[in-house]
């Protein structure tokens, strides 16, 4: 009977004794943006370590080549400090579910109350097409960022930049699945509406190939961090935005669908969420005390690169604008909003676009 | 049953089935013309065979149920609050979710990672929105643990090891083993450690131990937080087993994959034992107060969940794919639980070694041993007079137990496998990688580190696979360094910037706190290091003595 429990407290409860640390409750190892930690920071920052935070037996697992798992070289950028990211977003686990159920109920929603009022047999028979194999197509589009930004989250050096870049795809794959979903709910109540029609503009007919090309682009690219910024920085304001804000959500109800631009309108919010991510990351980037200037080359190179992609995608979507009945907005007008969009972005970033 | 004929059943507009829509969504992906996806992944591994997904679900209905789960659990952390849980808790449990809830977080968003290595591997799209779950629940099981254990910080008496939780997690000599249980599942071969050790192995055979036998426990000790956080994360599981056994068949289907399966079977059954049985049976039977007889031992649990249903239901099975099943290890580590004691023998070393940890660890004591001994025949001749002499040092003082001779514990070796040391002292093996000696725990755990983690696997070539890196044996980052100085370089001092963070009792009180003071004036030894250095006979005759093992002497 040497073992004695003694003096154990009575409670476990905080402030049942005073001792030295009794009263520390916050996470002490990291520096918070402002003078709080967030409860975003609180759950994201340093999850992820690495050898300056804080691998004291540095990564213990190797690749062959002799690399950890994760290492700065996955991206040509340079920083002096890549644990500075914080996501503007502020997204976590809970904030990212509440967000996209509340959309998933409002797409279903509208869908459903479109559905029981017989809206869709109204659409314009030119609209219907449109739909049929332009929307079609862009399912595909949507799809192939989501699937390039799950690519993408793998390898960021932090968990900040990660946990962005995972959000951003989960929010690009639940649009690619809203609109699969929504056009085959539509199509049961449209006769002659043919479901695979998308699918077969996007691989054939000449008008998507650009856009598929630039977004094969991004998908192949081997840095993770040019695939996020060719995502976000270029090929949606130039080519995202000018579909679903400059066609489908303006084109949309005088053609007799109030359906499209509800479902559509969550990429916009999404979107301007994720822009905010992406800007405030690579303007730490373009700022930084020691690369800005390779930094600013890079970008700029990448600018380059994938503007002209998108600007062939956008000239090959043009067409797309004189093809509904009601035509209230030009192609001209679309792309010269999303030129100025695109400017200010640049703009943000100290970057150019580059003449066309 | 006209009763179910409801005005919204007859208005209701035809749907589209979960089927069609799975089959819709899969057709989203394409075979790319302009550019190719470059294979950043590298495996060894052939997959033709696009893995089908049988579970047939959309984001859209996935969404709100997560939602759902969500709202649970955030109102039951609230209504524990209500209910005062933190009056009646264990703090002799909670003190142990410093180290868990440490090591926990990483692991989940490592295999939210790996989701972009098998989902590109994978051939079609069929599994992509499996695959796209998994990796949204595991950022979930991530942040929501992150959350929990916040949770604890600010409302648990004694908030230190759970405010440098990260820190502490990239430091510890324990947390080391939780870093290659993790890193496991993104580095390497992308399947080995994507698809074999994360899901087909720790998922679906190890993570009941994680979440069912933890939370039952945590329930026991009045904690009802994490129960309601890990029930909830092991919901999604199942999910997760579908996906990793829909790449599994596709693998399957090419005989040239099955060699290597056998390899990645035998290294991840095998180390998914040696780390988690050492952490999660640690934490069970030791970081629990409730002795009931009636209730299972980690061990009984281990031969329900590991033994009946993933041994023999999950893993022989393989057999008749031609995939040859290693029955002997199972055997083995059954026996390393039982007759071998490795639970109790991983227990006394991190109570060894707790003035370097972050965390409090309380002696054991009459109450407990009656039931250890109950449990595991023989604990009490091994195992008493260790914990009582625990009990005594515990008190500043005295001489830390790391250094104290009169106790007769030797300290391990560490293995450079599984890092967890080598405490089966009789099972120690040693070999040399590229010139090098290293000791291990176990003949397996050599074979992983030296013949699995290789460039070439039984005259196979194996370009993709892992090596093991690092400084893997903690002991010698700290090797010729006084303690006090290597606990203030690892950061596991009190605010106060004298008083440890870890302590060897639950006393709340500033006089009974161990400080650098008390702990300053012995010096820390790497064992490889300094097996290194002897000469091929004295290393001979040490390794000798080390297989006979050591014997507590009687605590007076
Ligand atoms: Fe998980
Ligand atoms: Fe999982």
């Amino acid at each position: 009977m040497t073992a004695v429990q003694t003096e154990s407290a009575k409670s476990g409860a905080a402030g049942s004794a005073v001792f030295p640390d009794s009263d520390s409750r916050k996470y002490r190892y990291f520096e918070p943006r402002s003078k709080r930690a967030t409860h975003y920071e609180d759950v994201t920052v340093d999850v992820q370590p690495d050898p300056e935070r804080y691998l004291l037996q540095d990564w213990i697992i190797a690749f062959p080549n002799g690399k950890g798992a994760y290492t700065k070289d996955n991206t040509a950028a340079l920083s002096s400090n890549w644990h500075a990211f914080r996501a503007p977003d502020q997204e976590w686990e809970r904030t990212h579910y509440q967000r996209q159920s509340r959309i998933e109920a409002m797409v279903q929603a509208v869908i459903a109350n479109g559905r029981k009022s017989g809206a869709p047999k109204s659409f314009d028979k030119a609209w219907i097409k449109i739909l049929q194999n332009h929307l079609g197509a862009w399912k595909h589009a949507e799809f192939g960022l989501g699937t390039s930004l799950m690519q993408a989250q793998r390898y960021g050096y932090t968990q900040m930049i990660n946990n962005a870049t995972l959000t951003n795809s989960s929010y690009k794959l639940r649009l690619s699945q809203d609109i699969t979903l929504y056009l085959a709910e539509i199509g049961m109540d449209i006769p002659g509406f043919d479901d695979a029609a998308g699918k077969r503009a996007w691989l054939e007919d000449k008008g998507w190939q650009g856009t598929r090309e630039a977004i094969e682009s991004i998908m192949g690219s081997p840095d993770y961090l040019e695939q996020y910024f060719a995502t976000n920085i270029v090929f949606e304001p130039l080519v995202g935005e000018l579909f679903r804000s400059g066609f489908l959500m303006q084109v949309a109800s005088s053609n007799g669908d109030f359906i499209t631009p509800p479902v559509i309108s969550s990429a916009e919010a999404d979107y301007e969420r994720n822009l905010a991510n992406t800007i405030d990351l690579m303007h730490l980037l373009v700022t930084d005390n020691q690369h800005a200037a390779h930094n600013k080359k890079l970008f700029q190179g990448w600018v380059n690169k994938h503007v002209a992609l998108a600007n062939k995608a956008a000239a090959g979507l043009q067409p797309i604008w004189s093809q509904p009945h009601s035509k209230p907005v030009q192609y001209a007008d679309a792309r010269a909003q999303s030129v100025e969009r695109i400017k200010k972005i640049l703009g943000e970033l100290g970057l150019t676009l580059p003449k066309e | 049953m006209s009763g179910t004929l409801t005005l919204n059943k007859i208005t209701a507009q035809r749907g589209i089935s979960v089927g069609e829509a799975a089959k819709k969504i899969a057709d989203l992906g394409w075979n790319p013309s302009y550019v190719q996806e470059a294979m950043t992944f590298p495996t060894d591994y052939k997959i033709t065979k696009a893995p089908k997904d049988p579970m047939k679900q959309v984001l859209r209905s996935y969404f709100p149920m997560q939602e759902e789960k969500d709202n649970r659990v955030y109102g039951a952390l609230d209504a524990a609050l209500r209910g005062d849980m933190f009056r009646n808790v264990e703090p002799r449990w909670v003190e142990w979710m410093k180290l868990f809830l440490a090591i926990i977080p990483f692991p989940e968003i490592s295999a939210a990672r790996s989701m972009a290595m098998v989902g590109r591997l994978a051939p079609g799209e069929d599994l992509r929105t499996g695959f796209t779950m998994q990796m949204v629940d595991e950022f979930r099981h991530s942040t929501i643990q992150m959350n929990l254990k916040k949770w604890y910080m600010e409302n648990y008496i004694d908030p230190a090891g759970f405010d440098i939780t990260e820190e502490a997690f990239g430091k510890c000599y324990a947390t080391t083993i939780g870093r290659q249980f993790g890193e496991g599942f993104i580095t390497g071969d992308a399947i080995t450690s994507a698809n074999v050790y994360l899901t087909v192995v720790a998922e679906t055979a190890f993570t009941n131990t994680l979440f069912v036998a933890m939370p039952s426990e945590a329930a026991r000790n009045g904690d009802y937080a994490l129960p309601t956080v890990f029930l909830s994360v092991q919901s999604d599981e199942s999910r997760h087993i579908g996906n990793g056994h829909s790449m599994l068949m596709s693998m399957l289907k090419e005989p040239e994959n099955h060699l290597l399966l056998e390899r990645d079977m035998r290294y991840a059954f095998w180390q998914n034992h040696a780390i988690v049985d050492a952490a999660i049976g640690t934490f069970i039977e030791y970081g629990t107060t409730n002795r009931d007889k009636n209730k299972e031992s980690y061990a009984e649990m281990w031969h329900r969940w590991i033994f009946e249903d993933y041994y023999r239901t999950y893993m022989l099975p393989l057999e008749k794919y031609g995939i040859k099943i290693h029955h002997d290890d199972v055997q083995t580590a059954w026996k390393r639980l039982t007759e071998k004691h490795y639970v109790h023998k991983v227990a006394q070393f991190f109570a060894v070694g707790w003035s370097a940890n972050f965390w409090r660890i309380e002696a054991q004591t009459d109450k407990d041993f009656e039931w250890f001994e109950h449990k595991y025949p023989g604990w009490y001749a091994q195992f008493g007079e260790f914990w009582k002499w625990y009990e005594k040092l515990s008190h500043r003082g005295q001489t830390n137990i790391l250094f104290n001779s009169d106790v007769g514990y030797v300290y391990p070796h560490r293995c450079w496998s599984c890092l967890v040391p080598c405490l089966i002292r009789e099972d120690i093996v040693t070999d040399e990688i590229d010139g090098k000696l290293h000791t291990f725990a176990h003949e397996l755990d050599r074979w992983t580190a030296v013949e699995a983690f290789a460039g070439e696997y039984q005259g196979r070539p194996t370009p993709a696979m892992g090596r093991f890196s690092g400084r893997r044996e903690w002991e010698s980052v700290y090797h010729n360094v006084d303690i006090a100085d290597a606990i203030k370089d690892l950061g596991f001092v009190r605010t106060d910037g004298k008083t440890l963070v870890a302590q060897p009792h639950l006393r709340f009180d500033q006089k009974e706190m161990w400080t650098l003071d008390d702990v300053r004036g012995h010096i820390l030894k790497s064992p490889l290091q300094t097996l290194r250095e002897m000469s091929p006979a004295d290393r001979e005759k040490h390794l000798a003595e080390y297989r006979k093992g050591f014997t507590i002497n009687p605590c007076n």
